[in-house]
C-alpha cells in the first residue's frame, strides 16, 4: 500500500541536508542535459522518432518479443518467460544454483530493483554484489536509491566517505575527495569482478531484429559483469524491445544526452546470444511482465511504457527536487514514478501517488519519448476517482478540480476567483484527508494580483 | 517441471498482451533511418578529435609512418611496459621496448590482469560524440582484452571515422546480424554519482589514448 506520499514527503521536507544535496544535483544535472541538448539542430525531430518506434514496437508487442525469442535462441541464449516478480526471481535463483555459484556480481537496474531479486536471492543463501558505484553506497548503507540514474544522489560525499570507513577493509585515512571514493570502490570490487562466475544484468534495449541486448553505463562495471562470468543472466521489462537494430541510433542520442547530459555516455555493451571465446558461454534472457500487460492495457497509460528510464523528468520536477525519491516508496520516482507506478501495481496500492504533481508540465516538456505525464496523471486521477467507493477527499477534491477544469471560461473564472483570495482553486489548502497532508508541507501560492491570461488578454 | 512452468508463462504473457491490444493500435511505420547526411573520415577527424578530449582521453595524431612512435609515446607517458594485444594486430604498430602479449592463445584473466595495457583498432569511430566502437574481431580483440587492463591504447583510421551516430548504427547493422558483440567506448571509465561530479577511472580502463592515424 502505498498511499504514504503526502506522509513520507512532509519527512523529507524537513531534511535541509537532503534538500541541499538534491537541488544541486538536479540543478547540475539540468544545465548538462540542457547544453548537449541545444547542440542538436533537429532535437524534437528525434524525440518524435524514439517516440514512433517505442509505440511500433508496443503496438504489435507479442510479434516483436517472440521475434527476439528466436534471435537470441538462434545465437545459442536461452530465453524465460515471467509472469511477475515470483516467478522471475525463482528462474535467477534456479539459474545461479544450477552454475554452482554463491554470490552474482550485479550491473545496476531497475528491473531487479522492482522485483526485489537481492533479497529473494539473499533467502536462497545468494550473495548478491552491486557494483555501480551508487548502489553499492545504497547496498553498503542498508538504503533505498533515490533517483533512476543517480540512486545516492541524497548523499554528500562526506556520508560516502563515513559510511566506506565504516564498511570497507582498509579505508581509515579515506578523505571525502570523489576521486579517492572511487578508486575505494574500485579496489573493493575488482577482485570480485575478476572471480565472479555469475554476472546480473538489466536492459536498456533489446533489438527483436538481431536478438541484441544493450547496456548503457558510465564506469565499466557493466562491462565487466556483462563480459567476465561464465554465465550471464539478464532481466529486462517486456516493454525494453525495439524492432530493428538501426533504431538503436535514435535511442542512443536520445537516452545519453537526457539521462547524463552527455553527447554519450563512457561505455555502451551490445551482446547478441553467445559468442564463442568472447564473454559469458551461456547467457540467459527474462522477459518480465510484472504487470506490464496492465498498463498496456490502458489505452491512455499506455504510453508510459515508452520511458526509456532516463530521468530527464525528475531533475526538472519542482516535486522531486523538494522530496526526493524515497517519498515515492517505489522504485520508479518522480513524475514517472507517479504514473508508472500505480499502473504497475494496481491503483488500489498507490493512490496517492498521482497526486504528487503539481501538473506544471516540466516532465512532459523534457521526455525523450515524448510521454505525455501530465496527461497520464490526470487520466490516473480519474481512474481512481471513479473506483473510490463512497465520499472521499479526492473524489470531492477531483469533481471540483475536473469542473473547474473542464471548460477554459471556468478555468478563467476560477483563477479570477483565487486572485481574490476564494473559490475552488483556495479551498485545496483546506481540504480533508491526504490532500490536507500533502497541502500542509506546502506553500499554497499567493495568487497574482492579475492572471496570465487577463495580462496577454490586456495586451 | 521447470520447463512446462517456462513456456506456460510465455502463453499467459503473450495472452495476456493480446487481449490488452484488443483495441487493435495502429501500426506504426517502419522507422526509416534518420537524416543529416555529413562526411566522414578527414572531414570529421577534427571534430571526432575535439569530441573524445573533451571526455579527458589523449588523443594524438600521426601519419602511418609515425605510428609506431606515437604508440611509444602513449606508452611513455604512462609507464606501460607490458601490452596485451589481439591476434590480427599489425606488427607495424607494436613499439621497440615495448612487450607485446599476444591474445592467442587466449590470455588468461590474471594474465591481462598483469599488463600495463591495451593495444588494439577499432571497428569504427564517431565523430560527433568522440566514440570509438570495438566489435569483437580482428584488430578489435575479444571484449575482456580492453577491459581488464588499466590504460587502452586504440589506433583508429581516418577513414573509419562516420560523422554521426546514425552513420554508425548502419555501419554497424551486420556486425550486430552476425551476432558480434559491440562495444561503444567514449572516453575512459567515470562516474559521476558523488554529487553529481565526474570522476575518470572506476572500474574500466582509467586512462585512454585514441590515435587517430591519416
Amino acid at each position: 500500500m502505498k498511499d504514504g506520499f503526502p506522509i513520507a514527503a512532509r519527512t523529507a521536507l524537513a531534511d535541509a541536508q537532503l534538500r541541499r544535496n538534491l537541488r544541486v544535483a538536479t540543478h547540475a544535472i539540468r544545465r548538462k542535459r540542457a547544453q548537449v541538448v541545444g547542440e542538436v539542430e533537429d532535437w524534437e525531430a528525434l524525440r518524435d522518432a524514439g517516440r514512433r518506434i517505442k509505440d511500433r514496437a508496443l503496438h504489435e508487442l507479442d510479434a516483436h518479443l517472440e521475434e527476439l525469442e528466436h534471435a537470441v535462441s538462434a545465437r545459442g541464449g536461452v530465453v524465460h518467460w515471467a509472469r511477475d516478480a515470483d516467478e522471475a526471481n525463482a528462474i535467477v535463483t534456479r539459474l545461479v544454483r544450477e552454475a554452482g555459484a554463491r554470490e552474482v556480481v550485479k550491473v545496476k537496474s531497475m528491473a531487479t530493483d522492482e522485483i526485489g531479486l537481492n533479497a529473494a536471492l539473499a533467502g536462497a543463501g545468494i550473495a548478491a554484489r552491486e557494483t555501480d558505484l551508487a548502489e553499492l553506497i545504497v547496498q553498503l548503507a542498508h538504503d533505498r536509491p533515490s533517483h533512476i540514474l543517480v540512486p545516492a544522489i541524497h548523499r554528500n560525499r562526506a556520508e560516502i566517505r563515513d559510511l566506506f570507513r565504516a564498511t570497507l577493509p582498509g579505508t581509515d585515512d579515506l578523505t571525502d575527495e570523489p576521486s579517492e571514493l572511487a578508486e575505494a570502490a574500485r579496489r573493493y570490487l575488482r577482485r570480485q569482478f575478476l572471480s565472479a562466475r555469475v554476472g546480473v544484468s538489466g536492459a536498456n534495449f533489446a533489438v527483436a531484429e538481431t536478438g541484441t541486448v544493450c547496456v548503457v553505463e558510465s564506469e565499466g562495471n557493466g562491462r565487466m559483469c556483462t563480459t567476465l562470468p561464465e554465465v550471464l543472466i539478464t532481466v529486462m521489462g517486456i516493454e525494453k524491445v525495439v524492432p530493428r537494430f538501426v533504431d538503436l541510433a535514435v535511442m542512443m542520442q536520445l537516452l545519453p544526452r537526457s539521462s547524463t547530459g552527455e553527447r554519450m555516455n563512457p561505455y555502451t555493451s551490445m551482446w547478441s546470444g553467445v559468442r564463442a571465446g568472447d564473454g559469458p558461454q551461456a547467457f540467459h534472457l527474462i522477459l518480465l511482465d510484472n504487470g506490464r500487460t496492465k498498463v498496456l492495457a490502458d489505452t491512455v497509460g499506455r504510453q508510459t511504457l515508452r520511458c526509456i528510464r532516463c530521468s530527464a523528468c525528475l531533475n526538472v520536477c519542482p516535486v522531486y527536487e523538494r522530496t526526493g525519491g524515497h517519498a515515492y516508496e517505489s522504485t520508479y520516482p518522480g513524475p514517472i514514478g507517479a504514473i508508472l507506478t500505480p499502473q504497475l501495481e494496481g491503483l488500489e496500492s498507490a493512490t496517492s501517488l498521482p497526486w504528487a504533481s503539481s501538473l506544471c508540465g516540466a516532465c512532459g516538456d523534457v521526455c525523450p519519448v515524448k510521454i505525455d505525464i501530465p496527461g497520464v496523471l490526470v487520466h490516473l486521477r480519474g481512474r481512481i476517482t471513479e473506483q473510490q467507493s463512497g465520499v472521499r477527499a479526492e473524489r470531492l477534491a477531483m469533481a471540483a478540480l475536473a469542473r473547474v477544469f473542464a471548460s477554459r471560461r471556468r478555468y478563467e473564472a476560477a483563477q479570477a476567483a483565487a486572485t481574490r483570495g476564494r473559490g475552488p482553486l483556495r479551498f485545496l489548502a483546506s481540504l480533508p484527508g491526504p490532500l490536507r497532508a500533502w497541502s500542509v508541507s506546502r506553500e499554497v501560492p499567493v495568487p497574482p494580483a492579475q492572471t496570465f491570461r487577463d495580462w496577454w488578454r490586456s495586451r | 517441471m521447470a520447463e512446462s512452468v517456462t513456456s506456460d508463462a510465455r502463453s499467459v504473457v503473450l495472452g495476456r498482451i493480446r487481449e490488452a491490444l484488443a483495441d487493435k493500435p495502429p501500426p506504426v511505420p517502419v522507422e526509416a533511418p534518420h537524416r543529416r547526411p555529413q562526411p566522414g573520415g578527414a572531414a570529421a577527424a577534427a571534430l571526432f578529435a575535439e569530441r573524445v578530449a573533451d571526455y579527458r582521453a589523449t588523443v594524438s595524431r600521426c601519419v602511418p609512418d609515425a605510428l609506431r612512435e606515437t604508440v611509444a609515446a602513449a606508452c611513455r607517458r604512462h609507464g606501460a611496459r607490458t601490452l596485451a594485444a589481439p591476434a590480427a594486430l599489425p606488427p607495424a604498430w607494436v613499439p621497440a621496448g615495448c612487450e607485446v602479449r599476444v591474445d592467442e592463445p587466449a590470455l588468461a584473466i590474471e594474465q591481462l590482469d598483469a599488463v600495463d595495457g591495451a593495444i588494439t583498432g577499432a571497428s569504427l569511430a564517431i565523430a560527433e560524440t568522440g566514440t570509438i566502437v570495438l566489435d569483437g574481431d580482428g584488430v578489435s580483440g575479444r571484449r575482456a582484452l580492453s577491459l581488464i587492463p588499466d590504460l587502452h591504447i586504440c589506433v583508429v583510421d581516418e577513414a573509419q571515422i562516420v560523422a554521426t551516430v546514425d552513420d554508425a548504427f548502419v555501419a554497424l547493422a551486420d556486425s550486430a546480424r552476425d551476432g558480434r558483440p559491440l562495444t561503444f567506448v567514449s572516453g575512459p571509465s567515470a562516474t559521476s554519482d558523488i554529487e553529481l561530479r565526474r570522476v575518470e577511472g572506476v572500474h574500466g580502463p582509467r586512462r585512454l589514448e585514441v590515435i587517430v592515424v591519416a
